[in-house]
C-alpha cells in the first residue's frame, strides 16, 4: 500500500482543494458530546475529535427518504437525484466496515442501483479514533481496516500518516501533491506502532462474538427474551442508528394536481410494530421479543454464517441510543451468562404486556 | 484488481414493466381473476418464470404487492393472477377494468423444484387462495403430462360459491390422466355433485400411493396446513418431498428491503416454496 505523510496544518488546505470537485461531508458537533455527519460549507464546522456520530455515514449514501422513480400511466422515470459526487471525511474503521457490509449486501444476488450508484460517486476518507466504554469494535475485529477506503488518515501528534487505499484516493493526493511528504521515518513508524498498542489497551468492553452465534440458537427460548421484549418500546431507534441495518419500505405517493406518483423508498425498522404484518391482519412477529430476536439474529448469527463476520461492527450506537438499555452489549453479555439484566427485570414487574 | 464491470449497465430491478389487463372477472365474491400482458411484445414473450414464482404488481397511486403467478410457463405471453381484495393495493386492482394498465416486475422467488419433481407422482392439495400458485403447477403438469407420473388434485372450499376456479377444475374431471377430487365443507346449493366434507376427507380416495416417489404440494389457509400435513405424514411422504408456499410481507422481492426475513433467509429469494423439513427445522417459518 502507498503511504504518505501530511502535516496537521496542511489538512484544511487539502480538504479545501478536494471539496471543489465534490460535496464534502464530515463530523460536526451538534451539542455537548453529540456529533453528526453534515455537508460542510465552512471547514471550521468540522470537529474531528469525535467518538461516534448519531447516525452512521450510510445516511449520506442512502438518505432516509429518496425518490426511486416517477410513475405515470405511460412510463416510469427513474430518479437518481440523491446521487451526486461526495467525499466523506472522518469515517472511523467501524463505520468503514459497516459500509463494506452494505456494499456486499446491496450487490448480493440483485444489484441495487439506488445504493450502488450513490456509493460509487462517494469517496471515503477514513480517520483514526480512540475508543470509549461503548466501543466494541475490537471484539468484532473491526477496529482496524485494510480495505474499503480511498484514503485513511492516522493522526499521530501533529502529523497524519495517510494510507492510500484506491486509485481515486491517489488522484486526490495528486491534486495537491506538494502538501504531502513521501518519506515516513523510523521515528514515525515507532510513534505509530506505540499509538496502536496504547489504543489496543484502551478498549474497555469485550464481548465474545464467537460464542454468540451458537448461543443465539441454544438460547432461542430463553426467558431473557421475554424480559427484553417487555422492556422494548418498539421505537426503532436501534435500527436507525445501526450502520449495518438496511431495511426499507416503498411508498406510492400521488403528486397533487399531477397525473403521476412518486415512488419513495424510506428507511424502515424491523423493531417496529407492523413490520411483518400481512394481509388479513396476521402478524408474524406481533411480540416485541420476536422482533428483537430477528434483530439480534441478524447481528450475532446470520452474517457470521454467511460472511464469517458478525453483522455488528461494534460502533456502540445502539448502546448510547436505546432508551431502555437494550443493546448488543447488554443482550450479548446476558446471553453469555453474565448478570446484567437487572434493569429489564425491574421493567418486567412494572410493565405488563 | 477488483471486477467492477457491472458498472453502468445495471438493470434497475425496482422498475416495473407497464402491462395491460386483457381479461378480468370475479372468481368468488372477493377474489378476481386477472389476465395481463406486458405491453412490450418482446418482453411479454421473453418473461421467463418457473411454477410457484411470484410477481410484484403495482397500481398507480396505490402501491405494490406480491402475487403468485397462476398461469403456466408452458403457455407464454399472458400472465394470470387470482387476487383477493384485502387492502389498499388489492382494492385498487379490483377497480381496474379490461385495458387498464398496471405495473409488473419479476418473476421472483425460488419456485417449485420442477427438475426434482419430474418422473414422480404429484399430489396437489389446495384450499382458498392456495389455488393461485398451485394452479400454475397443475397446468404445467398437464401440459407436460409425459414428464410426470400420477397427477392428483385435492381441492377444498367452505361452500361451492367459494371454490376458486370451480368450473375450470370441474371440467378437468373429464381428463383420464388426472385424478381430480373436489370437496366443500357444506353444500348450500343442493346441486353439488362432488364430495362434501373438509379437504382431508378426500385422502382416502387416493389409492396405492407410493410415498417415496411422490411430491406433495400444499397451499392454503393456515388451518388447512395443520390437518393436511398430518395426513401427508400418515401416508409416509418424506418430509423433504412435502412442498408448501408461505406468505410473508414483501416490499422489494429482491432481498433488499428486509421485510420477508426469517432467521437467515429471505422468503423472496429462498422462498416462498419450502419443504416441510425446512419448516420444522427453521424457526419462525410457521
Ligand atoms: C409470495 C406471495 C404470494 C402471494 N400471492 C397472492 C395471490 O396469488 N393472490 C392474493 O390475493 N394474494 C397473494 N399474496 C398476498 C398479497 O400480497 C397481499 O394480500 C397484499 O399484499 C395485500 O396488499 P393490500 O395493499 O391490498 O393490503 P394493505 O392495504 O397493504 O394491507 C392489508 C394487509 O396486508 C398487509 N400487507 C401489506 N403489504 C403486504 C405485502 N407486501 N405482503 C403481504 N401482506 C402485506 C398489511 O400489513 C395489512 O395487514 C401473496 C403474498 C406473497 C408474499
Ligand atoms: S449492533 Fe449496535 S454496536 Fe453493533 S453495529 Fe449496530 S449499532 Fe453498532
Ligand atoms: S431495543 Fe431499544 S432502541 Fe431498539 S426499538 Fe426497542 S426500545 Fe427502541
Ligand atoms: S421482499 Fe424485500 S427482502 Fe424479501
Amino acid at each position: 500500500m502507498k503511504i504518505v505523510k501530511l502535516k496537521k496544518e496542511n489538512l484544511f488546505p487539502f480538504l479545501e482543494e478536494i471539496s471543489k470537485e465534490a460535496d464534502l461531508w464530515a463530523p460536526t458537533k451538534v451539542e455537548s458530546d453529540r456529533h453528526k455527519f453534515q455537508a460542510i460549507d465552512d471547514l471550521d464546522q468540522i470537529d474531528i475529535e469525535y467518538t461516534r456520530t448519531i447516525l452512521p455515514p450510510r445516511k449520506i449514501i442512502l438518505p432516509p427518504t429518496i425518490n426511486m422513480f416517477q410513475a405515470s400511466d405511460k412510463e416510469y422515470k427513474e430518479d437518481f437525484s440523491h446521487v451526486s459526487k461526495k467525499i466523506i471525511f472522518g469515517i472511523h474503521p467501524c463505520d468503514l466496515h459497516g459500509l463494506l457490509i452494505m456494499d456486499n449486501f446491496f450487490t448480493h444476488e440483485f444489484y441495487d442501483p439506488y445504493y450502488m450508484e450513490s456509493r460509487k460517486n462517494t469517496l471515503l476518507l477514513g480517520h483514526s479514533c480512540w475508543p470509549d466504554e461503548n466501543c466494541l469494535c475490537k471484539s468484532t475485529r473491526t477496529h482496524i481496516i485494510k480495505e474499503g477506503y480511498d484514503l485513511f488518515f492516522s493522526k499521530i501528534d501533529d502529523t497524519y500518516i495517510v494510507w492510500i487505499g484506491s486509485s481515486k484516493g491517489d488522484d486526490l493526493i495528486r491534486a495537491k501533491e506538494d502538501l504531502f511528504e513521501e518519506d515516513i521515518s523510523d521515528k514515525d513508524i515507532k510513534k505509530y506502532t506505540e499509538w496502536g498498542d496504547e489504543r489496543d489497551k484502551a478498549f474497555q468492553t469485550e464481548i465474545n462474538f464467537d460464542s454468540l452465534r451458537d448461543l443465539m440458537e441454544l438460547k432461542y427460548d430463553d426467558p431473557l427474551w421475554k424480559k427484553v421484549g417487555n422492556a422494548c418500546l418498539a421505537c426503532g431507534s436501534c435500527t436507525n442508528v445501526c450502520p449495518t441495518c438496511n431495511c426499507y419500505n416503498i411508498q406510492d405517493r400521488p403528486v397533487l394536481g399531477e397525473n403521476y406518483s412518486e415512488i419513495k423508498r424510506c428507511w424502515d425498522a424491523c423493531t417496529l410494530e407492523n413490520y411483518s404484518e400481512v394481509a388479513g391482519g396476521e402478524n408474524f412477529r406481533e411480540k416485541r421479543s420476536d422482533r428483537l430476536k430477528l434483530w439480534y439474529t441478524h447481528k450475532f448469527q446470520v452474517y457470521i454464517t454467511e460472511y464469517g463476520k458478525p453483522g455488528c461492527v461494534g460502533c456502540g450506537r445502539c448502546i448510547s441510543t436505546c432508551p431502555v438499555d437494550i443493546n448488543v452489549k447488554t443482550v450479548g453479555k446476558s446471553l453469555d451468562g453474565e448478570k446484567v439484566d437487572s434493569f429489564w427485570n425491574r421493567l418486567d414487574k412494572e410493565v405488563t404486556k | 484488481m477488483k471486477n467492477e464491470n457491472k458498472v453502468s449497465t445495471y438493470e434497475n430491478p425496482f422498475l416495473p414493466e407497464p402491462a395491460r389487463i386483457v381479461r378480468t372477472y370475479h372468481l368468488t365474491e372477493d377474489v378476481k381473476f386477472f389476465q395481463v400482458r406486458i405491453a412490450d411484445m418482446e418482453k411479454a414473450l421473453s418473461f421467463k418464470y418457473k411454477i410457484g414464482q411470484f410477481a410484484m404488481i403495482s397500481v398507480l397511486g396505490a402501491g405494490e404487492a406480491p402475487f403468485s403467478i397462476s398461469s403456466t410457463p408452458s403457455r407464454p405471453g399472458l400472465l394470470e393472477f387470482c387476487i383477493r381484495k384485502t387492502g389498499i393495493v388489492t382494492e385498487a386492482i379490483f377497480r381496474l377494468k379490461e385495458n387498464d394498465m398496471i405495473g409488473i416486475r419479476g418473476p421472483y422467488g425460488n419456485g417449485f423444484p420442477v427438475e426434482q419433481m419430474r418422473g414422480n407422482d404429484i399430489l396437489i392439495t389446495m384450499g382458498g387462495l392456495g389455488a393461485a400458485p398451485l394452479r400454475s403447477v397443475l397446468l404445467y403438469c398437464l401440459d407436460n403430462r409425459d414428464q410426470f407420473g400420477r397427477v392428483i388434485l385435492l381441492h377444498g372450499a367452505k361452500k361451492p360459491s367459494e371454490m376458486l376456479l370451480r368450473e375450470e377444475f370441474l371440467s378437468l374431471k373429464q381428463r383420464q390422466d388426472l385424478e381430480c377430487h373436489l370437496s366443500v365443507d357444506k353444500d348450500d346449493t343442493g346441486n353439488w355433485t362432488e364430495n362434501t366434507g373438509v379437504v382431508t376427507t378426500l385422502f382416502p380416495k387416493i389409492e396405492n400411493l407410493v410415498p417415496s416417489s411422490t411430491y406433495a404440494l400444499v397451499c392454503g389457509p393456515p388451518v388447512m396446513y395443520k390437518f393436511v400435513l398430518k395426513e401427508l405424514l400418515k401416508l409416509n411422504i418424506p418430509k423433504d418431498q412435502i412442498l408448501m408456499t408461505l406468505e410473508r410481507r414483501m416490499k422489494c422481492g429482491v432481498g433488499k428491503c428486509g421485510h420477508c426475513a426469517i432467521d437467515y433467509i429471505y422468503t423472496c429469494l429462498d422462498g416462498p416454496v419450502f419443504t416441510y423439513w425446512d419448516v420444522i427445522h427453521m424457526r419462525e417459518l410457521i
